[in-house]
């Protein structure tokens, strides 16, 4: 397979810069910058060292023995990125764009967050690289993930309901892209997934693709081979391309990418792209996107505020159309039930995202037999999301 | 020659200067924006750009996102402002200019936009997150059908990026006068004469200024600045006044740009 992107940010007809002119400058330089630092020694090793002794990477591939006993059928490991610092694998681009902003001199991060994982990584960055920081959340996801809203106040960020359209991540993108447009010379950027115009998505995917690397040879050592099967859930992409990117070339591995169904494709309640959306231009570059016949973007719904959005990861799209990657759905009640089951049988709680993975696992594993290896990346924890599932679920509390 | 290059080099000519406002079509309904169109017109403006609504403006600020949402609440899509350019047209010849976002455009497709716009009466588009460098498409099929795309350039553009978009747009430049987004405050500082001095090094187009002009005060000194003047965010906010009101705000602009 070719490199992608190609130098106007291209995976095949999907990417590029939908931006305006004011940003345009911006985004050049930012291209610029991320090249020299990705040659920069020195840069590279302050950035291996952090990777190992803040985050606390490589992160540990384990053997689910019980979830694998429960479900049947093949063997599944969970990569675990819930135990990077923050609890999440967003720590892994936001530390590497924090690093990258201070090199070229910028005083101020802004970020939006969906789930407030992202929002938290860039706190954590900002206070690490000593710079200012402020965070653009719908009010809705203010409401459903209010442990992160207040972690990232502890950290000193400053937290910016949108309160404008569906008050969810796209209006923080939306919020967030104004404020740079506004800031851009003092500011930047840090956009959490693999999205955005270029280079973002090349950018982001380069940082997480540790995920996939670390994976490679934790499997090698503890099972002798290479997995047969990866498995993420896909908001706007990044803890998937982290995991698969490193494999995408080993065209025996399957590889699934699982996005929200929430209450399933026939309500028009979801976030599935691929099974419900077509291809068009959002938020800066030309994807798969939930939208209606005039062009309008379409209102998402998930219980998991992380994938609860219109659009995805151009590479994304371009893997699904190149037929390299599966897109399936799981719905909420399907994620809510992953949810408690790996819960109970390891003592790992998974953050709603990752539960949509895990439910695709459970329909998976069983077709496989007992030598079959499937890896899921348990791209966070889920102490940020007990508070809503006891909502849900009608606890007490 | 364009419709709206005929005149740019008309007001140019009398040593005068371009006024162009914009308002948001169907907002706060179709019937009040074609009242809005005739009394811009017999107040002098030489221009109007027409807002096509879309769910998510990101260039633009709460003044213009609330006439979008108020716009789409009325159902206006693309085609339907398309329509009332066609029937507009049988009561006046002022040069129309679209601003919208390019995902409705390019769902309704570049080469069927272009065709049906101009065929309407449409005389060109403004697209704000569409750089030229992914315009290509739209700026060919442009071209053939003397429909004009109008590109941006803004305080942090490069020498790099002002060759590039001064090549590409037609009609004229539109100079963001400040760095943000639409309806912020202007500071009216000399670095924006400095910068249209910049581009005038490298262009002959006319160039209007846009972005945060509100006051008499400020549109008669961008207007000395460059070759037009756009006001948006500030009429928007008055399409609901009584029509002396309005009548009076646009003439005092008018007057003020020469």
């Amino acid at each position: 397979m070719k490199r992608l992107p190609d130098r106007k940010g291209y995976f095949g007809i999907f990417g590029g810069r939908f931006v305006p002119e004011t940003l345009v400058p911006a985004l050049e330089e930012l291209g610029i910058a991320y090249r020299e630092a990705s040659m920069d020694r020195e840069f590279q090793r302050t950035l291996a060292i952090l990777q190992k002794t803040y985050i606390g990477r490589p992160t540990p591939l384990y053997f689910a023995e019980r979830l694998t006993e429960e479900i049947g059928g093949a063997r599944i490991y969970l990569k675990r990125e819930d135990l990077a610092h923050t609890g999440a694998h967003k720590i892994n681009n936001a530390l590497g764009q924090a690093l990258l902003a201070k090199r070229m001199g910028k005083k101020r991060l802004i970020a939006e967050t969906g789930a407030g994982q992202h929002g938290v990584a860039t706190a954590t960055g900002a206070a690490l690289a000593g710079l200012s920081c402020e965070i653009y959340m719908g009010s809705e996801d203010i409401e459903r993930q209010s442990l992160n809203v207040f972690r990232m106040r502890l950290l000193g960020a400053t937290v910016t309901e949108v309160t404008e359209g569906s008050k969810t991540l796209k209006d923080a993108i939306n919020e967030a892209l104004r404020d740079w447009t506004a800031n851009v010379r003092t500011t930047h950027y840090v956009l959490g997934t693999v999205f955005g115009p270029h280079p973002f998505p090349r950018m982001v995917r380069d940082f997480q693709s540790i995920i996939g690397t670390e994976t490679k040879t934790q499997i090698v050592k503890a099972a002798g081979r290479l997995p047969d099967c990866l498995i993420a859930c896909v908001g706007g992409g990044s803890n998937a391309i982290g995991l698969f990117h490193e494999f995408l070339k080993q065209s025996d591995i399957r590889m699934i990418g699982v996005e929200a169904g929430g209450k399933g494709i026939a309500s028009g309640e979801h976030a599935a792209r691929f099974a419900g959306g077509s291809v068009g231009i959002f938020q800066g570059c030309r994807s798969y996107l939930l939208q209606d016949e005039n062009g309008n973007i379409l209102g998402t719904h998930s219980v998991s505020a992380g994938l609860d959005y219109a659009s995805v990861g151009p590479e994304h799209s371009f893997l699904r159309d190149a037929g390299r990657v599966e897109y399936t759905l799981a719905t909420d009640e399907e994620a809510l039930d992953a949810f408690a089951l790996l819960s109970r049988s390891e003592g790992i709680i998974p953050a709603l995202e990752s539960a949509h993975a895990i439910a695709e696992a459970v329909k998976q594993a069983p077709k496989l037999s007992r030598d079959a290896i499937i890896i899921i990346n348990l791209s966070g924890r889920g102490d940020k999301d007990v508070q809503h599932v006891a909502r849900i679920k009608g606890v007490e509390w | 020659m364009s419709s709206i290059s005929r005149t740019y080099k008309k007001i140019l000519k009398k040593n005068g200067k371009a006024f162009i406002p914009y308002i948001m079509a169907g907002c706060p309904d179709m019937q009040r924006t074609s009242e809005i169109i005739r009394l811009l017109e017999d107040c002098g403006a030489d221009m109007i750009e027409l807002g096509v609504p879309f769910s998510d403006p990101l260039a633009d600020g709460p003044t213009i996102q609330k006439a979008s949402q108020r716009a789409l609440e009325q159902g206006v899509t693309l085609s339907t402002v398309i329509d009332f350019v066609r029937h507009l047209r049988n009561q006046t010849r002022i040069p129309l200019i679209l601003m919208t976002y390019y995902n409705p455009v390019s769902r309704y497709g570049d080469g069927r936009f272009v065709a049906d716009a101009s065929a309407a009466g449409v005389n060109g588009v403004i697209i704000p997150d569409l750089p030229p460098d992914e315009a290509s498409d739209l700026i060919r099929r442009s071209k053939t059908a003397g429909f004009d795309t109008i590109f941006l350039l803004a305080p942090t553009s490069t020498e790099d990026r002002i060759k590039r978009v001064a090549k590409a747009t037609t009609g004229f430049i539109y100079y963001v006068s400040i760095t943000g987004i639409t309806g912020s405050r202007l500071s009216l500082d000399p670095a924006i004469a400095e910068h249209i001095k910049n581009i005038r090094r490298f262009s002959d187009k006319p160039i209007s200024i846009g972005f945060g002009i509100t006051t008499p005060e400020e549109a008669s000194t961008v207007a000395r600045l460059a070759d037009g003047v756009i006001v948006g965010s500030a009429i928007v906010k008055r399409v609901e006044d009584s029509d002396e009101h309005l009548k009076e705000y646009i003439l005092s602009l008018r007057k003020a740009i020469q």
